[in-house]
């Protein structure tokens, strides 16, 4: 196990890459407090866990995938899905329960598929899609088809037996998983420290996994070493291991009363800002000026009101569309 | 008596047994610093302390096996999964240990537990979290099954719980948690298990619910009497194991209909246990045959309109009423 930090100075990142990564976070942060604004109104109901704070994670570890690779993650998964290129307009859509949805309605907040973009769901049960995980990996080597699976999720799986299932297997079976925890300190209120033992990369290596642990609330660092996670694990060497150390803003779901932390410990961490840390860096190094800035800001705006209204005028799904999808159908294709 | 919340007559008992029987302990996910998921167990880690009241790492199948370890060094342990749909993964512990140790040790063990977990669907939280399995749990022998319809029940039901010696399993539908009933505040307020209860008399129809579904009986008993002028009897089982058939049976006896209502999936679901046990003892006063109304046989859709076609209503119930006295 080795800790890494990455000096942005040393970066081989180019203004072009930069600037995507500061857009998508832009994006992300904005359309998530949408989505907090469209809940209190009713319009977004059920779960609805934001992922604002953690852009970083989501935009730098997509960004190392190529687009036959897969991806699986947990239930606060609209970060990882606009980062890996899902319509917002269709992901918005989803939120209002519409029949244009990335699930047609039927999965909401938790559980977006994009199969096309080779997003393979966000998985409501905690851990669940770990040993999922290496089931892909295998497919992907038994049919040599190259590709890698990220699979993300948080602190609180390290608890579940299917978290420890799932990295001995995908050793023992060297499969091309990613295994990516996104460390926000918390699994509900709980702090991770009192529901684990020891430290999380430990217990990888613990597997016989190369593991390292990251700052996640700074997008190249994330980038750099998911790209490394992705060399490694493209070059038939198996599973990697990447902790990135995070935080989220808002509370755990819409309904947490967030008893558990004080508001000076959620400021705190607001002095990490990922958006911003990225933004001052760009400015420093001549990448990014005010005007850009507020260009980005203005087509984040345009395209979240764009999501909301697609969203809004989209059609339910019928009722008679109740039974659809129950068995795969011969007639389906 | 005092008017609560079943979320507060569920921590008062809680509070109660706690205070009586010092080897009662809870542990469960996100019960302590959160306050509980729903709120039941707010304010008892400040009151009983860390060493009572444990907030566990997310690991069901561990800490079932824990609590069941612990009730064999003789603690009366509580063990909160948060919610059914994560007890999937503690039930190799729950059907394989708890529920058969007793029995497979020929009566040397014995496993005192309570496992509490909210259930239900039509809060539009999709498949995987909106799931009802009170049936499915009375299925296993060895297990108790409780499933309170209103506050004072939920006190006197999960009291007498914790004055048990098996494991029980104690389930609460999330729409009954902030209903509000006038509760007894007697520490011995205990409800048996085991005994059904009457929630409304009638003579033409007998409709029997459980948990949530108590309440589109009611519901649907109302409507049937002002715009039918059908008078229904309504009957809250209150727990599925034991199950109080002689009650159900006088009713039926009495009404000569029966109508059963769950959320739970029409297919194998537990209201084909009680029809057939209707049909094995009172065919001859059936002058229909049994009705059910349950969850349309499809995982709950997220989106508010499938799922409300696939729950059971209460209109569904009245049409089902109805179908019996057409000719
Ligand atoms: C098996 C299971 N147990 C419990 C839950 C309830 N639950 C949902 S999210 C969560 C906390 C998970 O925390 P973490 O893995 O750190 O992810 P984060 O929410 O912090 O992103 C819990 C306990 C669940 N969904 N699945
Ligand atoms: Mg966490």
């Amino acid at each position: 196990m080795t800790t890494e930090t990455t000096s942005p100075a040393g970066t081989s990142l180019g203004a072009e890459q930069l600037g995507k990564f500061l857009y998508e976070m832009m994006l992300i942060r904005h359309f998530e407090e949408k989505c907090g604004e469209l809940y209190t109104k009713g319009k977004i109901r059920g779960f609805l866990h934001l992922y604002t704070g953690q852009e970083a994670c989501a935009v730098g570890s997509m960004a190392a995938l190529e687009e036959r690779d897969k991806v699986v993650t947990h239930y606060r998964d609209h970060g990882h899905a606009l980062a890996r290129g899902l319509d917002p307009n269709r992901v918005m859509a989803e939120l209002f329960g519409k029949a244009t949805g990335v699930s047609g309605g039927r999965g909401g907040s938790m559980h977006l598929y994009d199969v096309s973009k080779g997003f393979l769901g966000g998985y409501a049960i905690v851990a669940a899609h770990l040993p999922l995980a290496v089931g892909l990996g295998m497919a992907s080597n038994m049919k040599s088809e190259g590709y890698v699976t990220l699979c993300v999720f948080g602190d609180g799986s390290v608890g579940e037996g299917e978290f420890h299932e799932a990295l001995n297997l995908s050793v023992l079976w060297n499969t091309p998983t990613i295994f990516f925890c996104e460390n926000n300190l918390y699994g509900m209120g709980v702090p991770f420290h009192a529901s684990l033992s020891t430290e999380i990369p430990k217990l990888a290596a613990a597997y016989n996994m190369p593991a390292v642990s990251v700052d996640g609330m700074d997008v190249i660092a994330v980038h750099e070493a998911t790209n490394k996670a992705v060399d490694h694990a493209r070059s038939g060497k198996g599973p990697y291991f990447i902790e990135a150390m995070t935080y989220r803003y808002r509370g755990h779901s819409m309904s947490d009363p967030e008893l558990y932390r004080l508001k000076d410990e959620v400021e705190e961490h607001r002095q990490r800002d990922a958006i911003e840390r990225l933004k001052t860096q760009m400015m420093e190094a001549g990448q990014l000026d005010e005007a850009r800035y507020q260009e980005f800001a203005e087509r984040v705006d345009q395209v979240v009101d764009e999501s909301v209204e697609f969203a809004e005028r989209s059609p339910q799904p019928g009722i008679e569309t109740l039974y659809d999808h129950l068995y795969k159908e011969p007639s389906d294709g | 008596m005092a008017e609560m919340r079943m979320r507060d007559a569920l921590r008062e008992a809680l509070r109660e047994e706690m205070l009586r029987d010092e080897t009662i302990f809870l542990m469960g996910e996100d019960i302590g610093l959160y306050g509980g998921s729903y709120a039941v167990t707010k304010g008892l880690l400040e009151e009983f302390g860390e060493a009572r009241v444990i907030d566990t790492p997310i690991a069901e199948s561990g800490i079932v096996g824990a609590g069941i370890g612990a009730a064999m060094g003789g603690l009366h342990p509580m063990v909160e999964l948060m919610t059914i749909n994560f007890s999937f993964l503690a039930l190799d512990q729950i059907v394989n240990s708890a529920a058969k140790l007793h029995h497979m040790s020929n009566g040397q063990i014995h496993v005192p537990m309570v496992i509490r977990m909210a259930s239900g669907g039509g809060s539009q939280l999709a498949a995987t979290h909106s799931h009802s399995l009170e049936g499915m749990y009375a299925h296993f022998p060895g297990l108790k099954v409780v499933c309170p319809s209103n506050a004072a029940d939920a006190k006197g039901l999960l009291k007498r719980a914790f004055r048990d010696q098996n494991t029980v399993i104690f389930i609460e539908h999330t729409a009954n948690y902030a209903i509000k009933g006038e509760v007894p505040d007697d520490p011995d307020f205990l409800i048996e298990f085991g005994v059904a209860n009457i929630l409304r008399e009638g003579t033409d129809v007998t409709i029997v619910g459980y948990g949530g579904s108590v309440h589109q009986a009611t519901r649907a008993a109302a409507l049937l009497e002002e715009q039918e002028e059908i008078s229904a009897e309504v009957i809250d089982l209150r727990t599925l194991q034991p199950l109080d058939m002689d009650t159900v049976i006088a009713s039926v006896k009495k009404t000569n209909r029966c109508v059963i209502v769950e959320d739970a999936w029409r297919f194998g679901g537990f209201g084909g246990e009680l029809a057939s046990q209707v049909m094995e003892r009172a065919f001859d006063w059936l002058d229909a045959p049994v009705a059910r109304v349950a969850c349309k046989d499809v995982p709950l859709p997220y989106n508010r309109n499938l799922e409300f076609a696939a729950l059971p209503s209460e209109e569904d119930v009245v049409d089902a009423v109805l179908g019996m006295f057409k000719e």
